[in-house]
């Protein structure tokens, strides 16, 4: 028997999950998927120097329902991922580090994605008249 | 790198079960980690089903119950009994804490047990802490200074400075905070963690201590301090009630204002 063989104790299978440690994962897959999302942008401004013909096959896909699904996604990673980075940010400068203020932040990040991705998904419909 | 599952060697499988004694009334299932270096076998879970009216009221109550009257061979680590000395630190039903200050109490249903997470296991519930402390060696945790002891008396704080100390100083290294830790999981051979950090704060912020520019040299450094992603598990876990990830913050901070 030596140290090497040593059986590695559970982890990742038995945490118990919690609001803090659920939003540091989701922070990090958000900007993993937002960095996705600029891979569609980037051919979507393709697209458009390419003249009309591409520009509207381009619209085509992204209006269709699953890239409208897709786009919502992407709304709702981009404004979580900037309002948990504002948390972010307050924690670099030694705030909101206590128990209560950090699950405070988290539900506000949760509260204020859910009402930015709501408006802006409103706001979109208002001004194109109902999609 | 991060390795999401556990290596062949140490998947759980299905152990034993020790039915209550006859006539017990108030019967609680504990389930138990076990781990046999000798047998050669992969690690399992035992139950044991504890009449909870002839059984102290906290974890390790119960684990020492276990041990004394039905499985001698359940091996842990325990000392004070009163939540200062870090030994008995394990896993309690999904978070880190020490076993004999967990109130049996404070859950509904079974309670599962294992060792704390992502340590290389010695037996049953005892991980291998070397690394542990050399992670806290490392931080070289003692003052250091440069100018002369005054002849007539001890260097001295004022209270405020004395102050700047509490939430750090109370630290019992049991580990519940770095082994909560995923960065520490995924990268605890480079990342020094959250109990380390902790500690080299505690010298970086003591008034008489002289190092601090060395301190913080000593951390610049891609994976010792900046593995921190701010997951709070340390400070959610920590059973003594400090901050660790504030502590962290801290150093952070006095890495940007010294530039």
């Amino acid at each position: 028997m030596t140290a090497h063989d040593r059986p590695l104790s559970p982890h990742l299978q038995i945490y118990r999950w919690h609001l803090l440690m659920t939003m540091s994962i989701l922070h990090r897959a958000s900007g993993v998927f937002l960095a996705l999302g600029t891979v569609v942008l980037v051919a979507w401004l393709l697209a458009l120097a390419a003249g009309p013909e591409s520009y509207a096959r381009m619209t085509a896909v992204i209006g269709s329902a699953p890239g409208l699904v897709f786009l919502f996604g992407w709304s709702a990673a981009l404004f979580y991922h900037l309002c948990n980075g504002i948390r972010h940010l307050f924690w670099d400068a030694g705030q909101g580090y206590e128990l209560p203020a950090a699950y405070a932040s988290g539900y506000g990040v949760l509260v204020a994605t859910v009402i930015l991705t709501l408006a802006a998904w409103g706001g979109a419909c208002l001004i194109l008249g109902g999609v | 790198m991060a390795q999401f599952r556990l290596p062949k060697n140490s998947r759980i499988g299905k152990g034993r079960e020790f039915p209550a004694p006859e006539g017990a009334r108030n019967v609680k299932r504990f389930r138990v980690y076990r781990y046999d270096p000798d047998s050669g076998g992969n690690p399992v879970m035992d139950t044991y089903h504890l009449d909870l009216d002839d059984c102290g009221p906290m974890v390790l109550d119960a684990l020492i119950k276990i041990k004394n009257e039905i499985d001698p061979t359940l091996t842990f680590r325990r000392s004070c009994r009163e939540g200062i000395c870090g030994s008995c630190a394990m896993n309690i039903q999904g978070g880190n804490t020490l076993a004999c200050t967990q109130a049996i109490s404070d859950f509904r249903g079974d309670i599962a047990v294992y060792p704390l997470p992502h340590m290389a296991v010695v037996k049953d519930l005892v991980p291998d802490m070397e690394r542990f402390y050399a992670q806290y060696a490392a931080v070289e945790p003692w003052m250091k200074t440069e100018t002369a002891t005054p002849p007539d008396r001890e260097r001295l704080q004022s209270p405020a400075e004395r102050a700047r100390l509490d939430g750090l100083y109370e630290c019992i290294l049991c580990a519940c905070c770095s082994t909560a830790c995923p960065s520490y999981w995924w990268n605890g051979d480079r990342y020094l963690g959250p109990a380390a950090l902790l500690q080299a704060y505690r010298w970086i912020a003591d008034s008489r201590d002289e190092a601090t520019g060395e301190r913080l040299d000593a951390l610049e450094d891609p994976f010792k301090l900046y593995r921190c992603h701010t997951i709070m598990n340390c400070t959610q876990t920590c059973p003594k009630g400090l901050n660790p990830a504030r502590a962290i913050g801290e150093i952070k901070k006095l890495m940007v204002e010294r530039r």
